[in-house]
């Protein structure tokens, strides 16, 4: 049963084969079983998922159907999750029962998704390799002496290791893409207001957006139709209707006009990858794609732009965690300011304070301009780039990572040579462009992905072009073993 | 040395919205703590602001009313600060693109004169909570209920010179905002608060000297003594060889002294950027031409209407367009009485004191204006005397009857005025008094003066009042001329 | 850009993180590390760029004025760390 894809677990429960409770029971089996050498998780709800679980069975018998009725899912735990702790991988969330669902959660509650858990992540979705979560670093399935990539590791380790089908993830520099690349998953990150922020902790609030994480491009299709959609408390939200993206998997990709940005195939690429990826390409010409080189030429700058502007949006979203109103307090506080001083350092871990000053230096005076200000500018260069690349092509390809997944505790040192690795992933969230990351093969047998970027709202494309490539391939059905 | 005082005001005006400016909480005064504080409101993680279109339409009506430049976009800031009242960690408010731009306010001063002072902006904002200081155990405890309910922020030009000159603006900025039925302007509740930028100058001087900011000062009494206390401390600071400091101070009523806030010491830095859980905001012209036209009569306007159509002084037009409500009645009584000036004396003069002795605002008087208005109808058409209305109008507003009429009625407060009555009366006064009679009979001019009060104050003790004064007065001059 | 160690203390200040003095080196470095990362930023031109605040240029949408909010103090000061009387407690603020 663990082996089964959304997709294929929707037919299974219409076809009576089992039920969803009994599905739960095995998956929370199997998460009791295996996740101690992943460590994916860090709250397991089981009473409640099973509760869940033959609710949705009683809906199916009264009637109702639906492709999530009875889906066993899991959340990464910045999305809210009313009574359930809710700890951004954090200290400083210690004892925090949200007090409410995010709307994501609501969602896939409404469409009868049975939630097993809540994943462990880089704390407040700072990292990308899932190694500075307070609940311990998470390993990758494909090699447990590396990383799965971050800050959705958890999610990743757990649905490649089988552990469940599909999960929720946020990306803000490549936190679903890059996670999935390094274990072999497909993942999508939405275009910016696609999916409501209403419950999802903020770190960047500018470049957050939710989306899944799964097995195939349908899974992903089937799980992102019911997480997006306009919500009126985010007021970023876009209010555009949701296209039918099962419906947009299986058109075909003749006439496809594929873009290879030449700035992508540079020197800090691992040139095995780039083979990986070159191979891709060549199957989706045998599809009907056309392909043809062009030019981001202000990618090289995305880097210190995006470390200006989410560090900076990050440093004043984090102010609230002070102690006061919830989670962690530190202990007999002197005074107010020691209050605030002690509960914060003692409640964010390294990487978040470090990304807390960086952002508050460049807001302060006399550094707004050359700092925050500049790098908003860069930003809108970076978005010229790709307006005037789509003009010409649909979907701009490339590796979705530099490298391979490193080893744990690799890039502990040196925290900026892990922020080299968003290389390519961190240009689609500055433009707020939908990006996605499909298995493209192995290296050394680590999972290697590619990276389909598109114009805004057309995520249904990506999905198509990533199941098209799905059916004509079978890395993504590949299983690490021992999982 | 002479000196030259130059003040700046912010005045925090609270919107009279239903809800919060980014929540859909209640801003009801008073409620229990922490009652009308939702999960927006607490800063908890995950939640994001949703703008209230009520108080964007409230902030565009004040920047119409004071003839201000509303941009076309108007952007939300985030002023990052840590304070527990604060529960986000930061206030979002407006910085570098506030909804309303340039406009003025035009005062009248205590001689009557007008004044134009400049507005540099007013932008919205999210008011903090409120920290008890009540002792918990030695702590302090943080209410929300007050934590998103929408400000104005109202910053004039630094073109207030004298204390007096400020407590006008602030009266000035205190109708309007009540004209426009966009804030109550209860200073006592906190819905208008003000901030006095003080600071000196040697007259002639161009430069501005260093400022000090008396915040939070909750009365237009404390305005003007805060102030005035402020320039003497300043000055007597200066003179002594020392240096003004930019600081924030508190002014103290019960010592009345002003003091320099600690908590505000050290210099802040907001860190202000646009905040990315808004969008820019969008004015219309279409919207505001709209709403233009919604404007109702405002104080400038009515004072200048009052002046022409009803031939009132400056001066009383002032007091009588002061507020909506005054002005509306005014203008009741003016109509059912057909004459402005009595109506005018009546409401500046017996009624003010009414109200202002059992603290009453114009919306609780006892007497109505057609109540008022009816009254002085039956002065002008002679059924009473002004002295009678007096008694009239204290019966009125005891509840004793339902109009001037009734009272009149039922007391039998008519005036007399048929001549061979009060002739009559006279007769038997002047009899009763016969040695009085001679006695002025005897005297000359000046002592006659006197003693014509007298045998007056007789005919209305006789007539209880009642007989008409005019024709007492001709008659008993004829009657004791012989 | 680098950063002397009184410009931490101060940025750690306003950020309200506590900073010990042991640990004070080696933040600094690395903050100089990632600002070395950052200030490549200032070789680019970007002369008449407006700044892009929001990836979709879209505009704020208004919301009615309606009270929808209903009292929920119990259930949201269930997870406070210290209240009384409805209240959220904190060391005494001294104005």
């Amino acid at each position: 049963m663990h082996q089964l894809t959304l997709a294929e677990i929707a037919r299974a429960l219409a076809d009576k084969q089992f039920s969803s409770a009994e599905l739960t029971g095995s998956l929370l089996s199997r998460i009791e079983q295996l996740d101690p050498q992943l460590n994916s998780f860090i709250t397991v709800t089981a009473d409640q998922a099973l509760e869940q679980a033959k609710a949705a069975d009683a809906r199916r018998a009264a009637g109702e159907s639906g492709a999530l009725l009875g889906a066993p899912i899991a959340h990464k735990d910045l999305f809210c999750t009313q009574g359930v702790l809710t700890s951004c991988g954090s200290k400083i969330l210690t004892g925090f029962k949200a007090p409410y669902d995010a709307t994501v959660v609501e969602k896939l509650k409404a469409a009868g998704t049975v939630t097993l858990g809540k994943l462990n992540m880089d704390e407040f979705a700072m990292g990308s390799a899932n190694e500075s979560s307070h609940y311990g670093p998470v390993k990758n399935p494909w090699d447990t002496s590396r990383v799965p990539g971050g800050s959705s590791g958890g999610s990743a380790a757990a649905v490649a290791a089988r552990l469940l089908p599909a999960a929720t993830g946020t990306d803000t520099g490549g936190s679903i893409r890059q996670p999935a690349a390094l274990t072999n998953l497909t993942g999508i990150k939405p275009t910016y207001g696609r999916v409501s922020r209403w419950g999802m902790i903020a770190y960047a609030s500018s470049l957050d957006q939710g989306g899944p994480l799964a097995r195939t491009a349908e899974d992903c299709a089937l799980l992102l139709g019911a997480m997006a959609g306009f919500d009126p408390k985010d007021s970023t939200s876009v209010d555009q209707p949701v296209d039918d993206y099962l419906a947009a998997l299986t058109q075909p990709l003749a006439g496809l006009r594929i873009g290879l940005p030449k700035e992508y195939f540079g020197a800090g690429l691992d040139a095995r990858i780039g083979e990986n990826v070159m191979a891709v390409v060549d199957e989706l010409k045998k599809l009907g794609a056309t392909v043809r080189d062009i030019s981001l030429p202000n990618m090289q700058h995305a880097i210190p732009a995006y470390y200006v502007i989410a560090p900076a949006e990050a440093s004043s979203n984090l102010s609230r965690f002070d102690g006061v109103r919830f989670g962690y307090r530190c202990e007999n506080p002197k005074d107010l300011q020691d209050l605030y001083k002690r509960s914060r350092e003692e409640g964010f871990g390294a990487e978040v304070k470090r990304r807390i000053m960086v952002g508050t230096y460049a807001l302060s005076a006399g550094y707004y301009d050359a700092y925050y200000l500049k790098a908003q500018k860069i930003r809108r260069l970076i978005k010229n780039d790709f307006v005037a690349a789509f003009k010409d092509v649909d979907v701009i390809l490339g590796p979705t990572t530099p490298n391979l997944a490193w080893k744990l505790g690799e890039k502990n040192a040196d925290p900026v040579s892990a922020y080299l690795e968003d290389i390519y992933t961190i240009t689609a969230n500055l433009a707020g462009i939908p990006g996605l990351s499909m298995p493209a093969g192995f290296v050394d047998g680590l999972p290697v992905g590619v990276q389909l970027l598109g114009n805004y709202f057309q995520e249904g494309r990506l999905l198509n072009v990533a199941h098209q490539y799905q059916q004509v391939s079978d890395w993504h059905k590949q299983a690490p073993s021992g999982f | 040395m002479q000196w030259e005082t130059v003040i700046g005001l912010e005045i925090h005006a609270q919107l009279s919205t239903q809800s919060k400016i980014f929540s859909a909480s209640a801003t009801t005064f008073g409620a229990e703590p922490n009652t009308q504080a939702s999960l927006v409101d607490l800063g908890m993680p995950g939640t994001l602001p949703v703008l209230n279109a009520e108080a964007v339409r409230m902030a565009c009506q004040f920047g119409l009313a004071i003839d201000a430049d509303i941009a076309e976009r108007n952007v939300f800031a985030r002023k990052n600060y840590f304070y527990p009242d604060l529960p986000k960690g930061y206030q979002t408010s407006q910085m570098d693109h506030p909804i309303v731009g340039k406009g003025f306010l035009d005062i009248t001063l205590e001689d009557g004169t007008v004044k134009r002072i400049g507005i540099t902006r007013a932008h919205l904002e999210e008011d903090a909570g409120k920290s008890l200081h009540e002792d918990f155990q030695g702590m302090s405890g943080i209410d929300l209920n007050r934590a998103g309910t929408p400000l104005l922020e109202i910053v004039s030009e630094p073109d207030i010179r004298s204390a007096k000159e400020a407590v006008a603006y602030v009266k000035a900025i205190h109708a309007l905002v009540r004209y426009l039925g966009i804030c109550d302007g209860n200073m006592a509740e906190g819905s208008l608060r003000c901030d006095c930028n003080v600071s000196v100058r040697p007259k002639g001087q161009a430069e501005f000297g260093t400022r000090a900011e008396i915040k939070n000062v909750n009365s237009f009494r404390f305005i003007e003594k805060a102030i005035n206390h402020e320039v003497q401390r300043q000055i007597e600071l200066i003179e002594d060889g020392g240096k003004v400091v930019q600081e924030t101070r508190l002014y103290d009523p019960n010592k009345d002294q002003t003091r320099s806030m600690r908590s505000k010491e050290e210099a802040n830095d907001y860190r202000y950027f646009p905040c990315p859980d808004l969008l820019p905001v969008v004015i219309e012209q279409s919207f505001l031409d709209e709403l233009r036209n919604q404007l109702p009569e405002l104080p400038p306007q009515k004072r200048e209407r009052f002046e022409s159509q009803y031939a009132l002084s400056t001066y009383d037009a002032s007091v009588l367009s002061a507020s909506r409500e005054l002005a509306d009645y005014f203008e009741v009584v003016a109509k059912t009485c057909g004459d402005a000036k009595l109506a005018a004396n009546w409401v500046m003069g017996e009624l003010s004191s009414l109200l202002n002795k059992d603290n009453l605002e114009i919306d609780q008087s006892p007497v109505s204006a057609e109540q008022l208005g009816g009254m002085i109808l039956r002065i002008k058409d002679n059924t009473i005397s002004g002295k009678i209305a007096k008694m009239v109008f204290e019966a009125l507003a005891a509840g004793e009857g339902a109009t001037a009429d009734e009272v009149i009625d039922k007391k039998g407060l008519k005036q007399v005025t048929d001549s061979g009555a009060i002739e009559a009366m006279l007769d038997e006064v002047l009899a009763a008094n016969a040695e009085q009679v001679e006695q002025y009979r005897a005297s000359d001019e000046a002592k006659r003066g006197k003693m014509f009060g007298f045998f007056v104050g007789q005919a209305m003790k006789a007539s209880k009042g009642k007989a008409n004064p005019g024709q007492v007065n001709e008659l008993l001059k004829k009657k004791l001329e012989g | 850009m680098a950063l002397e160690r009184t410009e931490v203390e101060k940025i750690a200040h306003l950020a309200r993180l506590g900073l010990s003095e042991g640990e004070l080196p080696h933040t600094t470095a690395t903050l100089n590390s990632i600002l070395g990362l950052i200030d490549s930023m200032q070789a680019v031109d970007t002369d008449g760029i407006e700044p892009l605040a929001h990836p979709l240029e879209t505009t704020q949408r208004l919301r009615a004025d309606a009270v929808t909010e209903a009292n929920q103090r119990e259930a949201y000061q269930a997870i406070a760390p210290a209240v009384e009387s409805g209240l959220y407690l904190v060391p005494k603020v001294i104005e």
